[in-house]
């Protein structure tokens, strides 16, 4: 193993890709079936976007509704995402789910209380029973804190400010992974037959987004180049609230807790527009009058739910409508009210980081004013294929668990089902790793010399390769953005989608000549100039998967195609790569069990 | 809507470096990590900053901003005179790495020897019981986004690297507080806070509250509390609510 001089090579029986709830979970998970387990991780410990989750993790616990649970969930789940889930991942999630937020508690979270002592669980879109498990509205830094200290205290390794830029194979099987550290510079290349990725998403190709920087499609381009496959590429969620004011702010989350609390949104007519927008497909579990949808927050049984709660790619595309049709907020979105609805301490308590975040960021008190909200870029439902019980990529030895694996959502993720899914597929995940490096019996796979220069050569590549006229890595990056904002956004078509991908091979080539100014210590234009290899080969594959599929439904909205499809609603779209191809194939759904299948024929 | 500027910034590394003059355009309601953030991208690309969420939840772009410690995606511009010059500098408390970075793995160490939660047994259906009144202190800890602002003002290690080894700092204060205030943990932490953690090298200035971005009251609520109860248990007016909770008494001193 040498580039000339002593490389750092750890070795390991699992390494484990991100620092979020997935990472963390899977982490712990594969440390607890006795494997040696490292976590690798761009940012410090405890920063990933995980904490920025902010309603609740959704679990049939019933500590508030009795009658909840994991068929109910399991069939709110199904319906959000349109039926194009993979079955089996959605009934892993609901039956697992109420013990993986039980386990939390057990490592020390506080999740706030029902009367009784009971962790307390909250309204959100699309689930029939308040089922979000949260603490005020800091979930996600409550659960992300809380796996942080457990991992501590299990004596795990992390490698912080660590970026892995290629996994290593050997015979097609997972040898490896290469990375460099972001403080110094210098590479390191973890052995290890098995990789946990566990990456997150590709929101930061998006221009308002409400991602962190490190939200570029790693592991969704690190295991394509490594021969895995992605799923259900062409659904990317908007989340229907983001902060539009002021300008440095915009796209940042605004809790969907606000409406699960009680708050409205209404039009510059101050019409509570949502009722004029409820789809067939939820029409006779949604309430259709004011009057109805109010008396819901206190009697679910005998009235349905309020429009605002419908899941999110209906209440996104409904903004959206809006405000082309100039019904907008004073700066381009609409607006939330929960000031008039509910007593300011009430919010005070339930809504603390948002009444700080506007206050601190916008100057509005939102005791007293309307919020000014507009659809954001939220959340990817496609990511890596994995087997639902294992987590398996078809690459053996790469795993996938949270964002970065697809099939879970579907085509549209309910609110509260993204972090019950970081616990439930990292648990397993990180489990079948460590069963998969037991079963390897010592038959370790190698890391190649050759393949260790080539993963050295290419992370240098921005240094060496600088031309004249070479660009900027933040220009290109900008480009992008707009360019996915604009053309794979909300509304899509056919004629934009495929100026899309002719921008996006230019970009490719823009990027072929990135110049990378300093040196190689903590330069953050030259982590971009390696993050944008992967932005640009997952905006292609959002871009080309949404051209090919000709309907609407849930994150894919198509204006040619404006209803769902039958035919589409039986397969999946799968994309691999090629000799640097990107390639797309169609695939059945897998079939649902008819006692499954029963949930849905009963009302 | 565009207005210019003036910036001042350490650029540097571990062998030193200097403040650097810089005009950067603004627009209206941006933050000093945007001013930040536009200066890479159209004039220093390799300027090293810290971030991640830009929304005050992570903890990450700490600095100080005039020599206060500040969360840069925090500060407005609009907070101050348009013709000033805003100087952000690198926390002074701990190593620097490169420019506005800096090597913060002093805190990852603390966190290290804080003992685990260790609850008692769950209820015969599985489940926890817990008042929300008794959990709402450790809540309030919780809130904690570890940007190690209050690590860095602490005038106990600020220019006293020599105080590190003996000394875990305002955060872990407030973790070793969390805790003992858990309703359902079953370990004595007091002795570990009082002479590993060094919690009796604190003489509650509150600087740390007072930089804290989450407004909690560390020394009030957590570190006061918690030297109340090193020195007697009579004297803690927590002991008489700690006595209505189960099992208080059966604590396991660490």
């Amino acid at each position: 193993m040498s580039d000339g001089h002593d490389l750092e090579s750890p070795a390991y029986d699992v390494v484990v890709v991100g620092a979020g709830g997935a990472g963390l979970r899977a982490a712990i998970a594969a440390h607890d079936a006795g494997a040696k387990t490292a976590i690798v991780c761009k940012s410090l410990l405890g920063k990933a976007h995980t904490v920025m989750a902010e309603g609740g993790i959704a679990a049939a616990m019933a500590n508030v509704y009795a009658d909840d649970n994991w068929q109910v969930h399991f069939r709110d789940t199904m319906r959000g995402g349109k039926m194009l889930n993979n079955w089996r991942m959605a009934q892993l999630h609901a039956q697992e789910a109420p013990e993986r937020v039980l386990e939390l508690e057990e490592w020390g979270a506080l999740f706030d209380r029902t009367k009784d002592g009971l962790i307390s669980q909250r309204d959100f879109g699309g689930h029939r029973f308040a089922r979000l498990a949260h603490v005020g509205d800091r979930t996600g830094l409550e659960m992300i804190r809380t796996l942080q200290q457990r991992a501590v205290a299990l004596g795990i390794d992390v490698f912080m400010e660590c970026t892995v830029t290629r996994l290593l194979l050997d015979g097609g099987r997972v040898s490896g992974a290469f990375a460099y550290w972001r403080e110094s510079g210098r590479f390191l290349v973890f052995e290890a037959p098995t990789v946990v990725l566990a990456t997150g998403g590709i929101g930061k190709s998006y221009q308002v987004t409400s991602n962190s920087w490190e939200y570029t499609g790693d592991g969704h381009a690190l295991a394509l180049e490594a021969g895995a496959s992605l799923i259900n590429m062409e659904f990317v969620q908007f989340h229907p609230t983001g902060m539009v004011w002021p300008p440095s702010v915009r796209g940042i989350l605004v809790t969907e807790s606000v409406r699960g609390d009680g708050g409205v949104l209404r039009n510059s007519d101050g019409k509570r527009f949502m009722f004029d927008y409820i789809p067939e497909y939820f029409r006779s579990e949604t309430a259709d009058t004011e009057e109805e949808a109010d008396r819901w927050y206190d009697d679910k049984k005998a009235n349905r739910r309020p429009p605002e709660l419908l899941p999110r790619d209906e209440v996104a595309r409904a903004i959206n409508t809006e405000i082309k049709a100039g019904r907008g907020s004073p700066h381009g979105g609409v607006f939330l009210d929960i000031a008039s609805r509910r007593e300011a301490e009430l919010i005070k308590r339930r809504l603390p980081s948002m009444y700080h975040q506007f206050k601190e960021l916008a100057d509005v008190d939102i005791t007293a004013e309307a919020m000014e909200v507009g659809p954001t870029c939220h959340y990817v439902m496609g990511g890596v294929e994995v087997d639902a019980d294992t987590g398996a990529s078809v690459v053996p030895g790469l795993f996938a668990a949270g964002e970065v694996a697809g099939g879970m959502h579907g085509s549209n993720r309910l609110g509260g089902n993204s972090l019950s899914d970081l616990l439930v597929f990292g648990r397993r995940a990180g489990l079948n790793a460590a069963y998969y490096c037991t079963r390897l019996r010592g038959q370790r796979p190698r890391v190649a010399d050759d393949d260790v220069k080539a993963s050295a050569d290419a992370a240098l590549s921005p240094f060496t390769d600088s031309v004249a006229g070479g660009e900027n890595p933040y220009a290109i990056q900008k480009s992008l953005q707009d360019v996915m904002q604009r053309l794979v956004g909300i509304i899509r078509t056919k004629g934009e989608l495929e100026e899309s991908l002719a921008a996006l091979e230019e970009m490719k080539e823009r990027a072929r000549k990135v110049t990378v100014e300093g040196h190689r210590q903590y330069n953050p234009g030259w982590h971009l100039a390696l993050d944008l290899d992967n932005m640009l080969r997952v905006s292609e594959c959002i871009a080309m998967a949404a051209l090919e599929r000709q309907e609407s439904r849930g994150g894919h909205t198509r204006d040619d195609f404006p209803g769902p499809s039958e035919e589409w609603g039986t397969k999946n779209l799968v994309l691999t790569e090629s000799g640097g191809q990107i390639l797309l194939k169609h695939q059945p759904l897998p079939v649902m069990p008819g006692d499954l299948r029963q949930l849905f024929e009963v009302k | 809507m565009g207005q210019e500027i003036a910036l001042r910034l350490w650029r540097g590394d571990r062998s030193g470096g200097d403040l650097g003059d810089y005009v950067v355009e603004v627009e209206e309601g941006e933050v000093v990590l945007d001013a930040i953030h536009r200066l890479q991208a159209t004039q220093c690309p390799d300027l090293a900053v810290r971030w991640n969420c830009k929304a005050g939840k992570c903890g990450s772009c700490s600095a100080e901003i005039n020599g206060r410690p500040r969360l840069l995606c925090m500060t407005r511009l609009a907070d101050f005179d348009p013709t000033e010059t805003i100087t952000v500098t690198p926390m002074r408390a701990f190593p620097v790495v490169r420019d506005l970075v800096t090597d913060v793995s002093y805190n990852y160490e603390k966190a290290k020897q804080v003992p685990a939660f260790s609850p008692t047994a769950r209820d015969a259906d599985g489940k926890r019981r817990m008042m929300q009144a008794d959990v709402e202190r450790g809540q309030e800890f919780r809130k904690c986004i570890e940007c190690f602002l209050c690590q860095d003002t602490c005038h106990v290690v600020r220019d006293h690297d020599d105080n590190k080894p003996a000394f875990a700092g305002p955060r872990f204060f407030l973790r070793y507080a969390e805790l003992d205030m858990h309703p359902l943990d079953t370990n004595d932490r007091r002795k570990l806070a009082q002479d590993a953690a060094g919690l009796g090298m604190c003489n509650i200035t509150k600087c740390c509250t007072e930089v804290c971005p989450e407004g909690i009251h560390i020394t009030d609520n957590a570190i006061i509390p918690m030297k109340e109860r090193v020195v007697d248990r009579k004297y803690d007016p927590l002991v008489w609510l700690g006595s209505k909770i189960r099992r208080r008494g059966q604590r396991e001193e660490l």
